[in-house]
């Protein structure tokens, strides 16, 4: 139990710590690559209280996926990022104020929260021991029955934002020479032939 | 002494506060306040699997999936809005998107 202990203070440490760089680092691409050592921390602790499927899902999409896409958008973009952090500390004070009322009115919450009994008596669907059933597959017995429309719906949502996003940013350039494939197959040996004669020592001119 | 839930939510508690302090003060840079939105979410994540961790109720993973998924497409179209933008204006300040003067 005290190893446990341990791990989440270095994990929740780190992922703090890491979380305030995201917010306070002069370079964005230096956010961007405290944001990914706040989600492999962030994994860790889902790993400590036991949905390994959902931490290694998190390692792959956040850190593979996601901040991997930043860190093109932040080295793509010619911006400079010393205009753009100027006023920063003018909203600060009324962000620390934002900031630490949210905080204390959250901290109340989890502090004061009290789960009623029957809710625990009545879980819909337990968490089906370890030894036997693994998490990816209890969560996978889970989501393809009961959820499969929710699993669908989030199919259809990744859709629309890869056809969003290739439609935001795809450009056609002028002067580009394109294969247009209507045209290529509308070509016959009319159109595409032409048959001269060459007479002998003289050539085509 | 053991961990509770309460560990964990505090730890929730303390990232969201940081992911909202952090679109405050960064009010010029979208692309910090994108990274401070996925700072909030994975605050509600680490919520949703810690009461499933300790409610043992599995429902509360699942639905940590699909707010990953939102958060993954979310992250997606705003960075391609983003480079959209850049590409018009040259400048991604945030005073700059007013062309709907909304």
């Amino acid at each position: 139990m005290t190893l446990t202990g341990l791990f989440f203070y270095l994990f929740s440490a780190v992922l703090v710590a890491s979380g305030l760089m995201v917010i306070a680092a002069r370079q964005p691409v230096h956010s961007v690559l405290f944001l990914i050592l706040g989600f492999v921390n962030a994994a860790g602790l889902f790993m400590l209280l036991g949905a390994e499927f959902l931490a290694l899902i998190l390692v792959v999409v956040y850190v593979g996926a996601v901040a991997v896409l930043f860190l093109f958008v932040v080295m793509m973009l010619d911006i400079d990022f010393a205009e753009l952090r100027q006023g920063f500390l003018n909203y600060l004070p009324v962000g620390a104020l934002v900031g630490v009322v949210i905080l204390v009115e959250l901290l109340v919450v989890v502090g004061g929260r009290a789960i009623a009994p029957e809710v625990v008596e009545s879980v819909p669907v337990p968490i089906p021991d370890h030894d036997d059933v693994s998490n990816t597959e209890a969560i996978g017995q889970l989501l393809y029955t009961r959820y499969l429309f929710y699993f669908q719906a989030a199919g259809l949502i990744l859709l629309v934002a890869m056809v969003g996003a290739i439609v935001l940013t795809l450009r056609h350039k002028e002067g580009v020479k394109r294969q247009s494939a209507a045209v290529q197959i509308a070509r016959n040996p009319a159109t595409a032939i032409e048959v001269r004669k060459v007479e002998p020592g003289k050539g085509l001119s | 002494m053991t961990i509770g839930l309460g560990h964990y939510l505090s730890v929730a508690a303390v990232l969201f506060t940081i992911g909202v302090f952090g679109i405050f003060i960064n009010r010029k840079n979208v692309i910090v306040m994108l990274m401070s939105v996925e700072l909030i979410l994975l605050a509600v994540n680490l919520n949703l699997v810690a009461f499933s961790s300790f409610l043992n109720d599995l429902v509360g993973q699942v639905f940590a999936l699909l707010v990953l998924t939102v958060a993954a497409a979310e992250a997606a179209i705003g960075l391609a809005i983003l480079v959209a933008f850049f590409r018009n204006r040259g400048s991604i300040a945030v005073e700059d998107i007013n062309a709907m003067k909304g």
